[in-house]
Formats: C-alpha cells, sequence, structure tokens
C-alpha cells in the first residue's frame, strides 16, 4: 500500500517534473523474445489485474505486455504529455478516472478500434470507438459488520442520512468517504451524485454535522473500516471493498438501493501508440467472455444478478437502480476548471462549517 | 432463307430500346437533380438542426454566467453537455471569454466565429468542427462588456443525418425510378399493341386478299391502317389491270398471231408468185393492224397504270379536245392520209378545269372520236361543256350509236369478243372507260334529241377557287 501514498505525493508535483515521475509498480509478461510488445500504463491495481494479464499472455504467446501501474493524475498527465509527442506514448491506457479519459478522446489523444465486442457494447461504455468500459464496478456502502448493529446498516442514501440523524452520537467522527480534492475517483463519484439526485446536498450535509473523515484511497479507507477506525464508508469503489471482504469477515458492503453508480474502466489506444493492432487484440480479449470471467474473478466485472446473489441488493425488480456513469462529453463538464473548482469549494466549506 | 432475310424491314433500333434509353436518360437526369438537391437539403436540415442545438447549448452557459465580486463567474451547467450530447459520436470544445478577450474557462487556442459572426466552421486537432457563439452583455457597476461563449462540435452527427437524409431520397427517387421505368414498359406495350394485332390480322390473311383491315385502333394508328388499306387497295387495283390486260392480251393477240401464221404458211406453200404476192399483202395488212392492237392494248396498260401512278394536275378539258383532234390529225398524216375533215371541235369561250392525267384523257378523247369517225356517221363533233358541278367531254357523230342494251356494260362487253381489228369499238371502249374511273367520273352514252349519238366521259369539275 506504500504506492498510493507515493502516488499523492507524485499527484501534486508540476508537470515540469513530469520527467522524473516514475510508475507506481511495474510488471512484465510473456516471454522477452515475443514479437508484439504491449506497453499499458493503467490505475488498476498490479495485484487485480495480473491475473488477467497472465491469463491473456497464456492465450497470446505472441505478445509480450509490460504493465505499468499508475496514479489516475500521473496517468492522465503521461497520457497528455504522449499526445503532444513530449514522451514515449502507450499502447493501451486504462483508467478509472474515465472523465480523463473521455478528455483524452474528446482532445483527439486516441485512436478507434472497432470490432464485433466492441460494437457489442452498449453505448454507455463506447464512445466514439476510441474508449471502451471495460469493467463494471458499482460505487459501494462498506460498513464493519462487527461494530454496526444490523438494524442501522443502510440501505439506501436516505438510511445514510436517517442514520447519521438519529444515531448520530455513534458514528460522529467515524465516517469515511474520498476526499474529492485528491481523489479523482471520489471527484467523479460526488460530481455524478450531484447530477443523480437531490439527496446529495442532504447527504453531505449529514457527513459535515457527523464530523465525516475525508480521505484520499480506496484502501486507507477500508483499512480504517477493518480496523474499526471507522465504521461505515461511502461511495467506495465496490472492486476494491469486495477484494478485501473475501478476506476480511468484518467487512460488509452495501449497494444502494435508491441508485447505484456504475463505473466502468475505461481503455483507450492513444493516438501514437506503436502497436495499436495489438492493442486492440487485448481491448477486444477483455470484452470477451474468457476476458470478462478473469476480471470477474478479481471483482472488477460485477453484474446486477452477481450483486443480487451475494445478498448485496435487496431489490426484486431489474436493474434500474444501477446508474452506469456513461462514456459521454458530458463528464468534461465536471473538468471544467471554474466548475471543479466550486465544487469543491461547495464541498469544503460543507464538510469545514462545523 | 435469305429472301426472308430481305423481306424483313431495315432495322433502325427496337423502339422499345429508344424509348428505355430516353427514359434512363430522363430518369438518371432527373434522378442526379433530385440527389443533389436532397444532398443539399440534408445538409441544410443537419445543419440547421444541429447550429440549434450548438446555439442552445452556448446559451445554456451564458445563462449560467455571474458577476461575483466583479469578475465572471462560470458553472458549467451539465445540461449543455447532455444537449451537444444528443450527437453521441462527437467531440465537444468550449471556451468563455470576458470582455477583455481573457480565457475565463475551457480550452484555449479555440478558433471561433469572427466577433460579428454566430457561426463559423474551423478544426480541431485534425476533425472538421462547427463553431457557435453567444454574447451576453454585462452593464453592472462592477463589469461592463460582452462577455462571449464559443461552443464547438465535430460534425459526425450531420454528416450521418446529411446521409441518411439523403439515403431516404435517393431511395425514394430509385422506387420512383422503377415504377415509373413499370408504368413505360407498360404504356409501350399497350401503345404497340394495335400493331401487333395489325400484324397478326395481316399474317393470318390468304397471300390474295387484298380487301382493307377492318380493325379497331386508336386513332394515331388510323392512319397508319388508312394509309396501309390505300396501299393495298393500289396494289389490288393494279394486279387487277394487270390480270385484265394479260387476259385481254393473250386474248386479242392469240387470233390475228394465227391468222398471220396461217397466211404465211399458205404463202410459203404458194409457188404462184402472184398469189404469194397477195399473202404477202394480208400478211402485211394483217401485221399492221396487230400492230395498232398491241399500241392499244399498251396504251390501255399504260394508261390504266398511270391512273393510279401519276399524280393529278389540273388541265383544262378543251386543250385535252384540241389535243387529241391534233394527235389524230397527225396520226392520219403519217399514214399519208389526208386528215379528216369531218371531224369538229365545239368549245367553249372559258376554260373547263378537271384534275386529271392529259395523256389518259387525251386517249380517251382519241378512241371515243375513232369509234366515232369508224362506227358512226359524219359530222363527228368534239365538245367540252360544263353541267352543274361535271365537266363534260363529249362525241357526237350522226350514225345509230351503240345499241341501247349495251351502254350499261360498255366498259367491259367488248374486251372479251375475238376482235382482230384493231380498229374494233370494244378496246377503245374500255379504255375509256378505265380513265373515265382513274379521274373518279364515268363514262356514259346519250341519244340527243335531235336523234345523233353522244358518248361523255364526265369528269368532276374543279372551281375556280379550287386551285
Amino acid at each position: 500500500m506504500r504506492w498510493r501514498a507515493l502516488m499523492l505525493a507524485l499527484s501534486v508535483l508540476p508537470c515540469a517534473a513530469l520527467a522524473e515521475v516514475r510508475p507506481e509498480a511495474e510488471q512484465s509478461y510473456g516471454s522477452p523474445t515475443a514479437a508484439q510488445h504491449l506497453l499499458v500504463r493503467g490505475t488498476t491495481d498490479l495485484a487485480l489485474f495480473d491475473p488477467v494479464l497472465q491469463l491473456f499472455v497464456a492465450d497470446h504467446p505472441e505478445v509480450r505486455i509490460d504493465y505499468e501501474q499508475w496514479g489516475s493524475n500521473d496517468l492522465y498527465n503521461r497520457a497528455v504529455a504522449a499526445c503532444a509527442g513530449e514522451v514515449q506514448a502507450a499502447d493501451l491506457v486504462i483508467s478509472s478516472s474515465v472523465d480523463q479519459q473521455v478528455k483524452l478522446v474528446n482532445d483527439g489523444c486516441a485512436q478507434s478500434h472497432s470490432s464485433a465486442a466492441t460494437a457489442a457494447l452498449p453505448p454507455a461504455y463506447n464512445w466514439r470507438d476510441e474508449v471502451f468500459g471495460i469493467t463494471r464496478e458499482p460505487a459501494v456502502i462498506v460498513y464493519n459488520r462487527a461494530l454496526v448493529p444490523k438494524a442501522d446498516v443502510p440501505q439506501s442514501r436516505f438510511g445514510l442520512i436517517d442514520m447519521l440523524r438519529t444515531q448520530g452520537g455513534r458514528y460522529d467522527g467515524r465516517v469515511a468517504t474520498y476526499d474529492i480534492e485528491q481523489s479523482g475517483l471520489g471527484y467523479l463519484f460526488a460530481f455524478a451524485d450531484a447530477q443523480q439526485a437531490t439527496t446529495f446536498g442532504s447527504v453531505i450535509e449529514a457527513f459535515s454535522r457527523a464530523h465525516a473523515v475525508t480521505t484520499c484511497c480506496s484502501a486507507e479507507i477500508i483499512d480504517g473500516v477493518a480496523s474499526g477506525k471507522y465504521l461505515i464508508a461511502y461511495n467506495i469503489l465496490g472492486s476494491y471493498a469486495f477484494a478485501r471482504a473475501d478476506s476480511d469477515p468484518n467487512i460488509a458492503v452495501v449497494a444502494p438501493t435508491d441508485y447505484t453508480l456504475i463505473l466502468s474502466r475505461a481503455a483507450l489506444i492513444p493516438s501514437r501508440a506503436s502497436n495499436p493492432a495489438t492493442a486492440g487484440v487485448l481491448i477486444d480479449f477483455l470484452l470477451s467472455q474468457a476476458g470478462r470471467q478473469a476480471l470477474a474473478r478479481e471483482h472488477l466485472y460485477l453484474e446486477a444478478a452477481e450483486m443480487r446473489g451475494e445478498g448485496l441488493l435487496d431489490l426484486e425488480d431489474g436493474d434500474s437502480y444501477l446508474r452506469p456513469i456513461s462514456l459521454s462529453p458530458v463528464l468534461l463538464a465536471g473538468l471544467d476548471q471554474q466548475r471543479r473548482a466550486h465544487f469543491i469549494a461547495l464541498w469544503r466549506s460543507t464538510f469545514s462549517k462545523h | 432463307m435469305a429472301d426472308l432475310a430481305q423481306a424483313l424491314p431495315r432495322r433502325v433500333s427496337s423502339l422499345t430500346l429508344r424509348l428505355a434509353v430516353a427514359l434512363t436518360l430522363l430518369l438518371a437526369a432527373g434522378g442526379a437533380a433530385v440527389a443533389l438537391a436532397a444532398i443539399a437539403y440534408g445538409h441544410n436540415a443537419a445543419r440547421q438542426s444541429y447550429d440549434r442545438l450548438l446555439i442552445g447549448a452556448a446559451n445554456q452557459i451564458a445563462e449560467a454566467l455571474t458577476l461575483q465580486d466583479g469578475a465572471v463567474n462560470i458553472d458549467i451547467p451539465v445540461a449543455a453537455f447532455e444537449l451537444l450530447a444528443l450527437a453521441p459520436q462527437d467531440r465537444i470544445v468550449y471556451a468563455v471569454y470576458g470582455p477583455h478577450g481573457t480565457l475565463i474557462t475551457g480550452y484555449e487556442g479555440l478558433r471561433g466565429p469572427a466577433p460579428d459572426q454566430t457561426f463559423s466552421d474551423g478544426s480541431f486537432t485534425g476533425e472538421p468542427m462547427r463553431f457557435a457563439a453567444v454574447d451576453r452583455r454585462f452593464a453592472e457597476r462592477s463589469l461592463s462588456g460582452t462577455v462571449r461563449v464559443v461552443v464547438g462540435q465535430t460534425t459526425r452527427a450531420r454528416g450521418e443525418l446529411t446521409r441518411s437524409i439523403t439515403r431516404s431520397a435517393l431511395i425514394a427517387v430509385a422506387l420512383v425510378g422503377v415504377l415509373m421505368s413499370g408504368l413505360a414498359i407498360f404504356a409501350v406495350r399497350s401503345a404497340l399493341g394495335p400493331l401487333r394485332r395489325i400484324e397478326r390480322a395481316l399474317a393470318v390473311r390468304a397471300p390474295a386478299d387484298l380487301t382493307p383491315l377492318d380493325l379497331a385502333v386508336p386513332r394515331e394508328i388510323g392512319t397508319l391502317v388508312a394509309t396501309l388499306n390505300g396501299f393495298m387497295a393500289r396494289i389490288d387495283r393494279q394486279v387487277a389491270a394487270t390480270r385484265r390486260m394479260i387476259g385481254d392480251a393473250s386474248h386479242q393477240l392469240r387470233t390475228p398471231i394465227a391468222v398471220i401464221r396461217a397466211q404465211s404458211e399458205l404463202a410459203i406453200g404458194e409457188d404462184d408468185p402472184a398469189r404469194q404476192q397477195v399473202y404477202a399483202q394480208r400478211i402485211h395488212r394483217r401485221a399492221v393492224s396487230l400492230g395498232r392492237l398491241t399500241d392499244q392494248l399498251l396504251n390501255q396498260a399504260l394508261i390504266i397504270h398511270r391512273a393510279d401512278a401519276v399524280p393529278l394536275d389540273l388541265i383544262d378539258l378543251r386543250r385535252v379536245a384540241m389535243q387529241g383532234v391534233e394527235e389524230m390529225d397527225h396520226v392520219a398524216r403519217d399514214e399519208g392520209q389526208a386528215p379528216d375533215t369531218d371531224l369538229r371541235l365545239d368549245l367553249p369561250e372559258d376554260a373547263v378545269m378537271v384534275k386529271g392525267d392529259s395523256l389518259s384523257l387525251i386517249e380517251a378523247c382519241k378512241n371515243l372520236a375513232t369509234n366515232a369517225l369508224h362506227h358512226g356517221a359524219a359530222p363527228v363533233v368534239i365538245s367540252v361543256r360544263v353541267e352543274g358541278a361535271m365537266a363534260v367531254l363529249a362525241v357526237q357523230d350522226s350514225g345509230p350509236g351503240l345499241p341501247r342494251d349495251q351502254w350499261q356494260d360498255a366498259g367491259s362487253r367488248f374486251r372479251r369478243r375475238t376482235s382482230v381489228s384493231a380498229t374494233k369499238v370494244g378496246l377503245g371502249l374500255s379504255i375509256v372507260d378505265a380513265v373515265a374511273r382513274a379521274h373518279h367520273g364515268e363514262m356514259s352514252f346519250a341519244q340527243t334529241p335531235a336523234r345523233k349519238f353522244e358518248a361523255r366521259v364526265i369528269l368532276p369539275l374543279v372551281g375556280e377557287g379550287q386551285g
């Protein structure tokens, strides 16, 4: 977990220091003498993505993959620099900061790839055949099973608000969520919340009253919940929560039933990629049945049926509460300098009231 | 087979093919025009609808502008981007400029519309882009000036809409084209139907059947059928005339030739030079007579042929009479005789105009006069007069004339009579009859109150103004 702290440190460095910025982790797959060489840069934890890439090179012995794990802002800055020809471009960029990925496409930094697999994607997960949603990860509420009474467990945002209002004392200072200034993903979720429903205002107000803690990263928050430092955490990326829940019985997960945001990590082939064809093969693999199963094993690909199976969802009816974060230029509004500044200012003022 | 090939008409090119080519050219030209119009229309329609999106988005952004501490503040509305995302495959750029052209938020370095323009075309990272600009004027204590919002969008959706509108229009054009082609084929077929009926009617006819076609045909083809019927009638007449002439000739030539042959055989078998001389004279007389007969037969054939073949001129019947008398005088002179003094002319002072062939009419006149001179009694008077709407060429003599019971069929009656003399009345009258009929007139006979016999050719008179 050290690299997460590193990422935090690096993300605040100015762009001039780009050349010195190093990936958080690196790993190579496949034979060093393979004919095709693929440079993949992503935000996904190596630990989660490793089995997927292993499977791919086993299927495609002619490909060698160098995977670099980056923090999302570094990854974006590097992609922008690569687009301008200042640094070497990756062959594939996969990021959970889908708004930044959309902006890369919008600014002409991606090239298109189309195949039967990409054509089968719903429009929300394919923009211009240039950026593709390869995972399905819900934004969930995580709580400590041992410390939160069953009766208190909120099933929705309304439940969360009510819980904080009625049981304020018990949860004071023990509710956690992303710091949207530090976490691109946190900002993305908060911004999407602000678009989805008016309850968002009540949620952050309740948070501020409960002296909620904002922090940078999924891992830190989940660690805190597991250790009992926090009792409940809001808007946590489901993939990390499920991965921890597998090994830690204290970690419990709820997908809010009013609506559950679904993040789909976005993959794109940079315009200056040196091996776009093979990058396309990897994308098609990730979108294939085998690729999805491999991602699902790492909790990176969750279907509605699976969520219901795990007892995450109480609702019987379909998946109308699932709100995919669409890969569309609408996400650009959230990246607007002024809008971002205002949103963060609003957030900060709400949290500093008390 | 060679005959059959020759019998087929010279082919120019199929009517259907020609119509098809003309129709194809017409449809192609029309289709091209409609296609161009459709492309232009599609382009305009797409441009207008997506320009509205751009302006709508720019307006939403402009409306979100606020003033805070003398600075322009903007919370970019998500709705503006959702509006632009209605063109789902298009990239978006935007920029908000302050009163002095400083960038407040958005993309740097955009080249939007000129200050007084709303729309412009440009490009963004290599892709064509359409820009729209909206100005918002502030007149506040803290800020006075214009804030400009520029929104741009790539043109994929416009292109797709243009193509889809154009495609629909072209499909419609193609359908109309196919429909019109079908109708045209149907029209051509049904228009040519009567021709095929005529063809079938002619094909099933007996070889010698030259009667008029009796078919119900459209007016446009009616003239063709009328012409065809006229043509067949002419052939019919000529065939009949030829047949008649051959019949006449064989009938009338056989006997004199047989006589000449018999007498020449007698002459050969005769030893007495004096008698031989007598035979020779007889043979000569017969030969001269036969020559005249042959002349007359050929004349008749020629006249009957001319009746159909030669266009009728406007002629003066008086000239016909004079010419006839003159030619008879010539003949008499050629044969060493004095001109017949018993022949007189009785002509009116005014011209008597008819439509006709002067050669045939002169021949008819001569025949009547010759008959009168040979069979009637002097004096013979050739007269021309007008009776109502008819012109009459009459030859009068003082003899008993043709018996009344033979008047009716005088034109054909004498043709078959065995005749060894060309001077006989028969052949002459049949020529006169043929000439009269060819001129839409008739031959007739009359006994005048003064007990004179008159043979007439009665023809339709052409009035002064009738040209």
